[in-house]
């Protein structure tokens, strides 16, 4: 029966999207989805940018700044970087590995269409009486237990709901990598944003239910008169923080690997050149991985742990800087004599190889225990997270935006908007992050919605920045438009140096692809 | 043409309403989980939000009941070829690791505040100061009898934890017997499974039989000792840290086994049905699986929560 | 085309910044050295990693600078083929491995250093409320008096508000400062009443959290005797940005008369509890305490912030029975951002505030409260 249909191609209307099973109608939900959530979680940092444009209180009470910071900081971790990803893995996976779909295509769905029933009752406690989570992203208790507004409650589900969604998501990516490349894709041929998303999807699996697991202890001391994280009852509240942070450092991970691993597909593109060093890639990535779950105490290093336990993170901690140290070597040795061009995709990653690393310089800094007694919970920290955050993570998505649009939409995107929108991009960034490093090295504390006088000037300049930065996106959802509305006809090989089955199948990549396994000649070592 | 060698290729299921409605099934019951909790927190009547909780979790059960038909209805009309029996293999097995880590969490907390908090705050090891400065009242002990603070945290009663480990006392010891019986029943599983490869239905019904009627045993024990904890021993949810690591321990554990006991009684029903194959019995190995692992689980909890 | 935008957007940038310049005048660049060995130790590891970072970044960035200078298409050159060496991935492996070792090295010196909270001459508890700071001086014995007080935010909500013009240390002032000798080991012993919140002083180069039910040792040697001030660095609800940190470092000799004076005053109120108040007195501090203790969360004029923070004005527990408001002062209510003020404020602050709040406001029940009142109902508690 079904199997005749095969050859079909989209269903019509606003069924095609809420039943789809195609990997690549998901992925792009995946990836409107997070656009959404990128310019509402950039919407709520711009209140708190507007908010610490001036010293004294302007726009917003600090109860509700409070609550911006909180939700700006999950909208983007849960909202817009990892669906960002997951969709690029739906797209692209299969198709680098010469798969006809994801392995479970209906889960896929599922795992998608969870995420806007969780965020909308996310975003929806905003609205509620008491107001939203107001206790940051990284919701310590007992702030988020005994002292938290009610709406913690919705907060809770909803980081369940999610969590759900990203194991099914997970669960799949492995058994697609695992189970589904075409004859002849063996591992170490496999392309290194495959090679990364196999490695963060371990990750999800191995920390996403030990979130769950830390969220229903406070729904159990909130609800149900558990003392977790009260120490009348025998509990700490200290071990909220460990258990969070066995998941919240594997997570920033899960937000940079797969960005790694398409920097790793664009370098060598433009640099006309083979990835210099593929295995030591796949080393580094795992040793990455490994170490992410050993070093989670980094961002407790004021809570008075005792000293060998301050000592172990540390050490653990910059050696991180080894396995990614290799990785950025790699790309630089990549361009070294290579024949560059420098469109668009290149822009971004080679400014995300740069910004990146200074973002990664900045947290070897954090890992030394003593300077991070100066450093911790001040703008310095907040400085260092949104580099590999936002010229790190979000820069390599505009980069895979650009790169893989004409395979996606069948149309080149226009250059010189595209030009446009990095440069401005580019220079907005680092007007609002750069001086954050000051401020935090002066001493102004995060998460604050008025400040002293002295830290005036910065703060002005990092909220030009700001809106400079966030107004700079609205160019690439037109340039996305325009690029889906019509254009200069894109080849299947768009780019004179890719490599990779993706470019084998012509744009736009038809609805169903590698329904039979390519020609194995076809997979080369990358 | 292709499409007539189906069996060949990986099969993609068309479109699927199931997916997006299970989505709303799903956020209709935490929602109305959420509002129930707020409501009883506020002192309001839960009856609208018992409904909405219990309308998702409606739609969301129907849902799950149909959308498992259909994958053993496409399985039996030869649809799913053995690389799509692999992913549900993969997909499986990754789903249990989820569920490890999702313990190992609760294993971790129960760990800390042994090994750590409970000793700081009665005075010992590195940050010995808290109990010193803030608890000098507060004796360390495990499991806890005497809270930090029992005007917040009700103590439990005297007379918990008279481990002997005789021979007399293991036989009136109920944990010990479910331990007992939880590993019977991984064993009657295993039979059961032998069975069913053997091709021997009778065999197979009965094996099942017995391990289901174990399971449900094991769940009548674990009540008995939950009513037990209650009302003899005064271990709750509210008498501090030693109630709230064991029960949302156990909690967990019994519920992961009511949910694998109704897997079994789903596959007994299938076994009586005449579904699975000798080769060919994925839904039923993958309960097993299940089963074996929420039995490991309950063997650390023997270990680490009943006699350590 | 492309550096001609470039260079508009410098030019306008650098006018920007030499327009704002003249209207702020801090443009700090890096952390304080700091005041005590810790903190210059912390400041030079600092500067040590910092330095090691900015020559890997020489390297790294130049050597992609000078490739993509070099090795564009645009140039002609052909690419090359190699793309994998052994030997080189040896040791850049190594480098940053041995870089990382120089690095450790210090950082472990300094922190086990830090870690040494033996033969402190002073200890003082420190105690993070929402959104003030407690400090409790550990007596030598019981008998001596026991000085203790809070410590909050002095700055005006006027300047909040941005009706007045701000002070110079906006935000970062209080009414009642630490005060330590200096040259003295002084022990700090924290923790918390609600929520965690973390007490730092960028001149010591001191941040500790303050854990409720758990104790957090640190240390100080303060060497210049001087005014250092900080703030609360752990998110810790609405007014977290509003609960500074202030310590005065006083020569050995001022401090001692200091401490003997803060006794005397203990000694005083104890004595004055006994004695009543007038109606005008109470009113006069009670509005004071009111601005100081209550206004973030009732709002000026008493109106709150329903649902959450109810209104004074027309509120039945400051209307009804005395013994209510007392109970709601002294005790607060449990569970709710309402903090038992019985520790906080003295019998005769606690009989102002309570005078106050049953007759500002529109309310008007007329009595008068008087801290032996207060001391009779908080006796009968106990
Ligand atoms: C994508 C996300 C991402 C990434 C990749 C990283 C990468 C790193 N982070 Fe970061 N971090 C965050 C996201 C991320 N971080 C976030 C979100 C927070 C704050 C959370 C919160 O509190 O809200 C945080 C906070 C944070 C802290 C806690 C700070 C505090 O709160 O006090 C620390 C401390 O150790 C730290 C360290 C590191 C280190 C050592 C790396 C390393 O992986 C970096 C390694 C890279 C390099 C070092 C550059 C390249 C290497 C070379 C060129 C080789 C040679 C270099 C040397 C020898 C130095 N991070
Ligand atoms: C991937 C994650 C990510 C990303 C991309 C960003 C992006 C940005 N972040 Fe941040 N941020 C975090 C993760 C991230 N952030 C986290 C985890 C925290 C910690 C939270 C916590 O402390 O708990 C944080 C905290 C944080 C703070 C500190 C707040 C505080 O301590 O109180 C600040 C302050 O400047 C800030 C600013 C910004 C800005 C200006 C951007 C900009 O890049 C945003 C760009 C803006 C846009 C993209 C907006 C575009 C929208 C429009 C132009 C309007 C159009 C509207 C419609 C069409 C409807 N972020
Ligand atoms: C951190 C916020 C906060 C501060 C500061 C605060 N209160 Fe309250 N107050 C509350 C909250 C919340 C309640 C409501 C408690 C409840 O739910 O019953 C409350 C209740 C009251 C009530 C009872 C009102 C009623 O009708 O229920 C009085 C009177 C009161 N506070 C007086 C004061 C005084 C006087 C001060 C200063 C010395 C003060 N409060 C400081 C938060 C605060
Ligand atoms: Cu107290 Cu922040
Ligand atoms: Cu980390």
């Amino acid at each position: 029966m079904s199997a005749h249909d095969h050859h079909h191609g989209p269903a019509k209307g606003l069924s095609r999207w809420l039943y789809t099973t195609n990997h690549k109608d998901i992925g792009s939900m995946y990836l409107w989805f997070s656009f959404a959530m990128f310019l509402l979680g950039g919407t709520f940092a711009l209140v708190i940018r507007a908010e610490l444009f001036q010293p004294g209180l302007q726009f917003v009470e600090p109860n509700f700044f409070n609550q911006m910071t909180t939700m700006h900081g999950l909208v983007m971790v849960f909202g817009a970087v990892m669906p960002a990803f997951v969709g690029l893995a739906n797209w692209m996976i299969p198709l680098m590995i010469g798969a006809p779909d994801m392995a479970l295509p209906r889960m896929n769905n599922w795992s998608f269409w969870i995420l806007p029933f969780a965020f909308a009752m996310l975003v929806s406690t905003l609205f509620m009486e008491g107001g939203g989570p107001n206790f940051g992203w990284t919701f310590y208790a007992p702030l988020s237990t005994t002292y938290a507004p009610a709406s913690v409650t919705f907060f809770i589900f909803a980081v369940h709901i999610m969590g759900a969604s990203s194991i099914m998501g997970s669960i799949n990516v492995i058994a697609t990598i695992l189970n589904m490349r075409a004859p002849g894709m063996t591992l170490m041929k496999m392309p290194l944003f495959v090679w990364t998303w196999l490695i963060t999807a371990y990750l999800l699996i191995a920390v996403m239910p030990v979130l769950a697991g830390v969220v229903t202890m406070m729904l159990f001391d909130i609800h149900f008169g558990t003392s977790f994280f009260s120490a009348a009852g025998g509990g700490d509240p200290v071990l909220f923080q460990h258990l969070f942070w066995f998941f919240g450092h594997p997570e920033v991970y899960i937000m940079i690997l797969p960005a790694f691993g398409i920097v790793s597909a664009i370098i060598p593109t433009f640099a006309r050149k083979r990835l210099f060093g593929y295995d030591s890639m796949v080393y580094a990535t795992a040793s990455i991985a490994f170490l992410s779950f050993i070093v989670w105490a980094h961002h407790m290093f004021t809570v008075g742990m005792p000293l060998a336990g301050q000592l172990f993170f540390m050490y653990a901690t910059m050696l991180i800087a080894v396995p990614t140290g290799v990785k950025v070597f790699n790309w630089v040795a990549t361009m070294f004599r290579g024949a560059m061009t420098f469109e668009t995709p290149m822009l971004f990653a080679i400014a995300f190889v740069v910004l990146f690393t200074l973002g990664g310089f900045t947290g070897v800094m954090l890992a030394i225990t003593p300077a991070d007694f100066q450093y911790h919970d001040t703008y310095f920290v907040v400085a260092h997270f949104h580099y590999v955050l936002v010229p790190g993570a979000v820069f390599s998505l505009m980069a895979a935006a650009y790169y893989w649009l004409p395979k996606w939409t069948g149309y080149m995107y226009d250059e010189t908007l595209g030009k446009l929108h990095f440069w401005l991009s580019f220079i907005g960034v680092n007007l609002l992050f750069f001086p954050q490093h000051f401020l935090g090295l002066a001493g102004m504390p995060r998460r604050i919605p008025d400040y002293a006088l002295q830290f005036a000037n910065f703060n002005w300049i990092s909220s030009v920045g700001g809106f400079l930065f966030g107004f700079s996106q609205l160019i690439l959802l037109f340039v996305v438009i325009k690029c889906i509305k019509g254009g200069k006809k894109a080849t299947a090989q768009v780019w004179e140096g890719a490599q990779g089955l993706e470019w084998t199948v012509p744009s736009p990549a038809p609805y169903h692809t590698f329904e039979t396994p390519p020609d194995p000649s076809l997979i080369k070592a990358q | 043409m292709a499409s007539e060698s189906s069996h060949s290729v990986y099969y993609v299921p068309e479109q699927s309403k199931f997916p997006f409605f299970a989505s709303i099934g799903l956020f209709l019951t935490v929602f109305g989980l959420g509002n129930i909790l707020n409501d009883i927190a506020a002192g309001s009547p839960v009856m609208g939000s018992t409904g909405i909780a219990l309308t998702g979790f409606t739609i969301l059960s129907v849902i799950l009941f149909n959308w498992f038909a259909t994958v053993i209805r496409e399985n039996h009309a030869g649809l799913n070829n053995d690389q799509l029996k692999r992913s549900y293999v993969w997909g499986m097995g990754w789903f249990i690791f989820s569920e490890v880590m999702f313990f190992a969490a609760f294993f971790g907390a129960l760990f800390y505040v042994r090994q750590l908090a409970v000793p700081w705050i009665g005075g010992e090891g590195a940050k010995g100061i808290t109990g010193d400065v803030l608890w000098p009242e507060f004796q360390a002990a495990w499991p806890l009898l005497v809270n930090p603070d029992p005007t917040l945290f009700t103590n439990p009663h005297d007379g918990l934890n008279v481990k002997e480990w005789t021979p007399g006392f293991f036989a009136g010891y109920l944990p010990f017997w479910n331990t007992v019986i939880l590993i019977t029943s991984s064993v009657t599983l295993h039979y059961a499974h032998v069975a069913l490869k053997a091709e021997n239905r009778k065999r197979l019904i009965q094996w099942m039989v017995v391990t289901v009627s174990l399971g449900l045993i094991f769940l009548g024990l674990q009540a008995l000792e939950y009513i037990e904890a209650y009302g003899h021993y005064g271990i709750t949810l509210n008498s501090g840290i030693y109630g709230s690591t064991f029960f949302l321990l156990t909690g967990f554990h019994g519920f992961h086994v009511t949910l694998g006991t109704f897997m079994l009684i789903v596959m007994l029903l299938r076994c009586i049905k005449g579904h699975f194959k000798p080769d060919d019995h994925f839904g039923f190995e993958a309960t097993a699986w299940y089963w074996h692992f929420v039995d490991v689980v309950w063997v650390g909890l023997f270990i680490f929560v009943y006699c350590l | 085309m492309l550096s001609k935008a470039k260079l508009w957007l410098s030019l306008a940038l650098g006018t920007l910044i030499f327009w704002s310049a003249g209207l702020h005048a801090a443009w700090d660049l890096n952390m304080p050295r700091g005041v005590t060995q810790m903190s210059r130790d912390t400041y030079d590891l600092h500067m040590t990693i910092f330095w090691w970072c900015v020559a890997i970044g020489v390297v790294v960035f130049g050597a992609m600078l000078w490739s993509i200078i070099n090795h564009r298409k645009s140039k002609g050159v052909q690419p090359a083929t190699f793309h994998e060496s052994t030997k080189v991935e040896i040791v850049w492996t190594l480098i940053p491995f041995l870089i990382l070792i120089a690095m450790a090295i210090p950082a472990t010196r300094v922190l086990t250093a830090a870690y040494d909270t033996t033969e402190s001459e002073l200890d003082i508890q420190i105690i993070g409320y929402q959104w003030r700071w407690e400090y409790r001086y550990m007596r030598e014995s019981m008998d001596e008096e026991e000085v203790s007080f809070f410590s909050v935010l002095s700055t005006s909500r006027e300047e909040i508000n941005n009706d007045v013009e701000k002070g110079e240390n906006y935000l970062l002032e209080v009414d009642r400062p630490l005060v330590i000798p200096t040259n003295t080991k002084v022990r700090f012993l924290m923790t918390s009443a609600d929520v965690i919140h973390a007490w730092w002083v960028p001149d010591f180069a001191i941040k500790k959290d303050t854990i409720p039910g758990f104790i957090n040792e640190t240390w100080v040697i303060v060497e210049e005797p001087g005014i250092y001030r900080g703030q609360c660095a752990e998110l810790c609800g609405m007014d977290h940005g509003f609960m500074p940190i202030e310590v005065h470092a006083l020569e050995r000799a001022d401090y001692d008369a200091w401490y003997a004076q803060q006794q005397e005053n203990v000694r005083q109120i104890q004595q004055l509890a006994g004695s009543a108040i007038t109606m005008q007195d109470a009113m006069a501090q009670g509005e004071q305490i009111y601005n100081r203790n209550c206004v973030a969360c009732h709002q000026a004029g008493g109106v709150g912030m329903p649902p959450v923070f109810p209104a004074i004005a027309g509120s039945a527990k400051a209307t009804g029975d005395v013994a209510v408001t007392m109970e709601t002062l002294v005790h607060g209510v449990p569970g709710t951002a309402m903090a038992a003020y019985g520790r906080q404020l003295n019998p005769i602050e606690l009989a102002s505030i309570i005078t106050y709040v049953r007759n500002a406001y529109g309310n008007s029940t007329g009595d008068l409260v008087q801290p032996a009142d207060v001391n009779a109902y908080i006796q009968e508690g106990q």
